[in-house]
This record gives structure tokens, sequence and C-alpha cells, in this order.
């Protein structure tokens, strides 16, 4: 790293989102953060760097995603429902949008070796896929017990060229799974940088992946304009780390008579310990390096979460989520297992698509507590992040779903 | 005590305890302990035994469910800590315990110190305790200074670490503030033995005692007494945390302390002998 970089972040306070977010981190990885931070701050001004992103967003990804009026799901919602459609997108999910801009970035530093966290294996596939178009190394670390349960997503990342390293700490699920990426960057930070899956961890990673994802809602807000003249009543979306949700809500936070939705998971209900909510029922903390809300005990401790979604299988959640909820811009909500797998079907049979779990839970509150008087006049645009095809095996054994 | 009868700070307590081994032309040992690990009576075991056998301050581990800056030893030693219910009060237990006859410093992951009452609750339990100050492995400088502002007006030493990839502007003004020593870790990556030293470990020792007016130890992956020698050739502390957790971790229920104390012994020894040679030298 350049001296020059030391001296032009000498001072600054790193990211904060009002208290949230910030760098709790190893000392190791400090220059990194920084490094990390100018890089991205330099690459976003760069004609030549816009230019091979946003052709790789239309060529590659499938940009602009369409916003599909759904006409079946309206009614029954009982208003117009857009669905922003995440699923259409290379790899089924919003995932790649942060991928492929990350390789990129990464590309440009000058790291040629990857690595990556996976929960349900969505954005392990869609790290290893940018990285084999980018001819970077990749290892994606993943529970063992996620290994297990998302077999078809581990061979799709070791045919695309990926070495998935099981985690075997804890609950083996995501939360492991970050913890050590982590630890492999502050051992490996010279030549590695890491993608991180969701608008979370130490800064500047949620301001980034915010930026690479806020294209779903910036695409969103155009083409609802397009179609309807005014602006949605309301913007919704699931919130695991919150990628796609702060992606979703970052063109509409201006708009302020637009009322923005965060879906949590509420697992087994908030009043028992299996659950993901962590910006419903958490507690302030740190968690995988920034400051944000967060399920810990009353020492701190982090504990396991639970959601039948993979993706929302996670105790912490994005900085700026917890400042938008605080200071009531945003507001978050919590849907449980059984609405989910519901929604899951329901809006198999009503639209012909197959929703992934994680954006079932936002179908499911749009349906159910969401549920608005028919005469409305206003709109909703829903982001449906992505496809469920990842979650067919593990939906068809569960016994209450038939 | 200090001679007017006045308690002193934790920070005064650090800098005596250094002093010390300077003063036997040695360098300071300083064993790391997982609190509550292997059990809760064990680990009171091991930090009797540190201060009988040659420790001149103790870091002391308050287990944390997810410990970044940690390896597998002691991620493992923190796991199986907590699953046998060891709290934070468990842990300033064993503090109280020793902490007159050698200094405490507490080795915390800030979630345990927001976490409860928030930092000045913290501060005054640790303090109450005994400790003489805390490292705070994911709290690098300049992150959260409400966290050392509870520290200071506890009086307790909020020791900074400085790493391999610290740029030398930060690591000079990470120097500056820092208060009962400076925590230097010898090589890139979580905490675990190594099988060599690094080898630009005195350029970096140099490169913070230059600017730094309280003592350097050096920690991250020493792993026998031979490393340790070599280490404290260079550095003013030496800090041994993965070997010991293993060993305690190792032992047999009731042999923990010895197990441990001959490590101790062993180390301590191999320290006073290489600061006797390079007088000798000199
Ligand atoms: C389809 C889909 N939606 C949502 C999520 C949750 O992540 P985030 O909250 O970052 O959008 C995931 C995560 O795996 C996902 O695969």
């Amino acid at each position: 790293m350049s001296r020059n970089v030391a001296e032009s972040t000498a001072g600054e306070l790193p990211g904060r989102f009002g208290p949230y977010g910030g760098r709790y981190v190893p000392e190791t990885l400090i220059p990194a953060l920084d490094e990390l931070t100018l890089a991205w701050a330099e690459a976003r001004e760069d004609p030549d760097f816009t230019e091979r992103f946003q052709v790789l967003l239309r060529d590659y990804v499938g940009r602009p995603s369409p916003l599909y009026l759904a006409s079946r799901l309206s009614e029954e919602a009982g208003r117009k429902v857009y669905l922003k459609r995440e699923d259409l997108n290379h790899t089924g999910a919003h995932k790649i949008n942060n991928a492929i801009g990350q390789a990129l970035l990464a590309k440009r530093m000058g790291k040629p070796r990857i690595i990556a966290e996976t929960g349900a294996g969505q954005h392990g596939v869609a790290s290893a896929t940018a990285c084999a178009l980018l001819d970077l190394e990749c290892i994606v670390y993943m529970g063992s017990e996620d290994i297990r349960r998302q077999q078809p997503n581990v061979e799709r990342m070791k045919l695309l060229g990926a070495e998935v390293v099981p985690v075997e700490a804890g609950a083996r699920t995501l939360k492991e799974a970050v913890s050590a990426a982590i630890r492999d960057w502050v051992t490996n930070v010279a030549d590695t940088h890491y993608i991180i899956g969701s608008a979370v961890g130490p800064a500047p990673f949620p301001e980034l992946v915010r930026d690479l994802q806020r294209v779903i809602g910036d695409e969103a807000r155009d083409q609802a304009l397009q179609a309807e003249g005014v602006l949605p009543a309301r913007v919704i979306a699931c919130v695991g780390g919150g990628s796609n949700a702060i992606g979703t809500f970052t063109a509409f936070v201006p708009d302020e008579e637009v009322e923005l939705i965060g879906v949590e998971a509420a697992g087994l209900g908030l009043d028992t310990d299996k659950h993901g909510a962590s910006l419903t029922a958490g507690n302030t903390s740190v968690l995988h390096g920034s400051l944000s809300a967060v399920l810990t005990d009353e020492e701190g401790q982090i504990l396991e979460a639970h959601s039948v979604s993979a993706g929302l299988d996670y105790p912490g959640t994005g900085p700026e989520h917890a400042h938008l909820r605080d200071i009531g811009r945003a507001r978050y909500v919590a849907v449980s297992d059984k609405d989910a797998l519901a929604a899951f079907r329901r809006l198999s049979r009503l639209e012909g698509i197959i929703p992934a779990l994680e954006s079932s839970h936002a179908i499911a509150w749009l349906l159910g507590e969401g549920r608005v008087g028919e005469g409305d006049g206003g709109y909703d645009v829903l982001c449906l992040s992505g496809r469920g095809d990842k979650d067919l095996a593990e939906v068809l054994g569960m016994e209450d779903i038939q | 005590m200090s001679a007017d009868g006045r308690t002193n700070t934790g920070t005064e307590r650090i800098a005596a305890a250094f002093a010390v081994a300077r003063g036997e032309g040695r360098a300071a040992l300083m064993p790391y302990m997982m609190g509550g690990f292997p059990d809760r009576e064990s680990s009171l075991a091991v930090a009797r035994s540190y201060v009988e056998n040659g420790a001149d301050l103790i870091e002391l581990g308050v287990p944390f469910s997810d410990p970044l800056a940690d390896g597998p030893v002691i991620h493992a030693a923190a796991v199986q800590a907590l699953e046998a219910g060891t709290k934070l009060g468990d842990v300033l237990a064993i503090c109280r315990e020793v902490a007159d006859r050698v200094p405490v410093v507490l080795m915390v992951y800030t979630n345990s110190i927001l976490g409860g009452a928030g930092p000045e609750a913290f501060a005054a339990r640790a303090a109450e305790a005994g400790a003489c100050g805390v490292i705070v492995p994911d709290l690098p400088f300049g992150e959260d200074e409400s966290i050392r502002a509870a520290m200071d007006a506890a009086g307790l030493a909020v020791v900074p670490l400085v790493a391999p990839t610290t740029l030398p502007e930060r690591r000079d003004e990470i120097c500056r503030v820092a208060t009962g020593f400076v925590y230097l870790v010898s090589s890139v990556g979580t905490t675990g033995e190594r099988s060599e030293v690094a080898a630009d470990l005195k350029e970096l020792v140099e490169g913070v005692e230059s600017k730094s007016e309280v003592p350097v130890a050096v920690g991250f992956g020493i792993g026998s007494p031979e490393q340790a020698a070599t280490v404290g050739q260079i550095a003013d502390g030496v800090i041994i945390g993965s070997r010991l957790v293993r060993i305690a971790g190792d032992a047999e229920p009731g042999g923990v302390a010895e197990a441990v104390g001959s490590f101790m012994t062993e180390t301590a020894a191999a320290l006073a002998v290489e600061a006797a040679s390079s007088r000798t030298v000199t």
C-alpha cells in the first residue's frame, strides 16, 4: 500500500451511520480497510471502471431487471404490486451485483486471491462466478451444516472453479463462515480481497455493498415512475444482512412520502429464541466488525439465529438499517417460517414465480400484516431478491408444505 | 500499595512490573489464560500457578463467542468456557484472587464491554476486581473513544495493539497515546503458535520503541521457551498465549497447575539465562 493511502485517510473517521458501523476488527486489517476505502473512492469516479461495471451488469447479469406488475398477487394483496425481478439475474439473485463489482475492484487493486463466505450458497455461487469471469482465485467458506443442506450450490461453486472450505465451528452456519473468512483475511491480507456478501462488516463494506446494490432501487424508481407517474406508497424488501433491502431503499430514502419496510425472519416466533430478527428484537452490539443491531445475550455474547431461509439465518444486520430504524425512516417487521413457507407456495401458484425463501418473507408480510383495504389508490414495489430453485429440496422435505 | 499507602493505578502497577524485570536485565514474562477454561476451578489453579512460577503480569481472557483475532486454540477454549456457563463475573473473580500479587490485564472483546451496563460499568467492575488494564483486540486505535475514556477514568490502562501491517504514521500515533504497554503483534494473522519468530521482529520492535514512552511486549505466535528467549532479547515483554492454553487443555484433570507451571518455570529460566548471557556479552 502506498504512503498516500495512509495520508489521505489519516484522521478521517471511518464510516458510521449515526452511531452504527465503524471498524471493530483486529489492527492487522486496518491498513487493508483504509486501502479499500480509497480504492473504492477512486474507482467509482473512474469512467473506465464504471463503464466496465455497467457493461457487465447489462450484458452478463442481464440488467436492468424488469419491474413486473404482478396482477394476481395484486388482487390478493388488495392493491397494485410491482415485483422487482432480481430473481431473473444471472445466478438467480441480487448477490451477483455486489460480487461482480467487488471482483472488478479486487482486480483493479491487484489482489489475485478472493475469499467469500456463504450461507445458502447464493453469494458463494455469485462470487465463484465473478472470479471465473475475471480469472481470480476463489475460496469460499461455508459452514459444514450448510454444505450438507445446500449440496447443489456446493457443486456449482466447484464447477466454477472455487474451493469450498468447510467451517466446523459453532452451529456450522453463516455466522461462523463469516468469522472464518475474516480470520483468513487477517492472515492473508497482503494478496487477498474479501468479497463480503451483504451490507455488513467493518467500514467501508456496508457502504461499498450498498453502492453496488443501489442499482436495484435506482432502476425500480425510474421504472415505477414510468409505469405509474407517481412514486409507490411502499417499498418492501427482506432483510438478512440487509443488502437487497438497502440496495432497494437507497434511491427512495429522500422520497419521504414513500414508506420503506424491511422484513426480517421471525423463525419460530419472536417470543422464542429461534429467530433472526435483530432489528426488531436485538440489541446494539458488535458483530463481524460493525456496531449494529445484533442478537446477543445480556453479556454481549452473540446468539445463534434461526430461519428456515439460510440467507436470513444470521444474528446481525447492516449498520445503515439500524440507523434508518432509529431515525424512523424505515420500518422493520418480522415474518415466521410458517408464513414464509406459505407465501413461497402462494406466489408460485399465483404468478408462476417460485421465489427464494428469503424473498418469500417479504411476500408473506405483503399478504399478511401488510395487507391494505380495497380502494386504496397507492401501489407497492417489492424486491424479489432471488428465485427459489435452491430451496426446492429443503421445502419439499418439509411435510407441512403439501 | 505505594509507600504512602494509597492504591496505585493500574497503569502504575504495570509500569512497576516491567521495571522489576528490566532491573533484573530480562524481559517481563506475561502468560495468557482463558478465564473459565478448562473449567472454573482449573482456571483459578492456572492463575495461581502463573503467579508462583514466574509471571510478571497475567493476561486474563474473557471468553467471547466470536473472537475474530483468535486462532483455533483460543477460540475453542472460549467456546468451552462459555458452554460451561462462564460469565464476566467468574473471570473477574479469578482476577480478584491473584491481582494483589501480579498485575492482571484483561483481554476482552468489545461486546463484553458494551454488553451489560456499558463501558463505565465495565470499567468500574474491572477496577474493583483489581485489574490493571484492558487489551481489546477488536477495538483498533481511534475507533471508540468512549471506551477509552471510561477505562482512563477508572485508572485502567488501555493497551493498544500494533500489527506488522500498521503503517509508520499510524503506529507513531498509537504509541503516543498508549498507556500500560504497547502490544506488538509479531506476525500477520490470528493468535496461535508459529514455528519461527518473524525475521523482521527486531525492526518492528525498534520502530515501536523509538516512539513509545511505555514498554513494548510481543505476542502472537510464541510457543516455546527458546522462542521466548529470542523475543526477550529484543522486547520488554514476552506474551505466551495459545501454547499455554493448549497445555491447560491437554493436561489431566487435577494436573493443570503443574503442567502450565513447569512450562512457565522453563520459560522464566530461559528468559533469565538469556538475560545473563547477553549481559556478559555486552
Ligand atoms: C435471494 C436472497 N435474498 C436475500 C438474502 C439475504 O441477504 P441480504 O439481506 O443481504 O439481501 C439472500 C442471502 O443469501 C438471498 O440469497
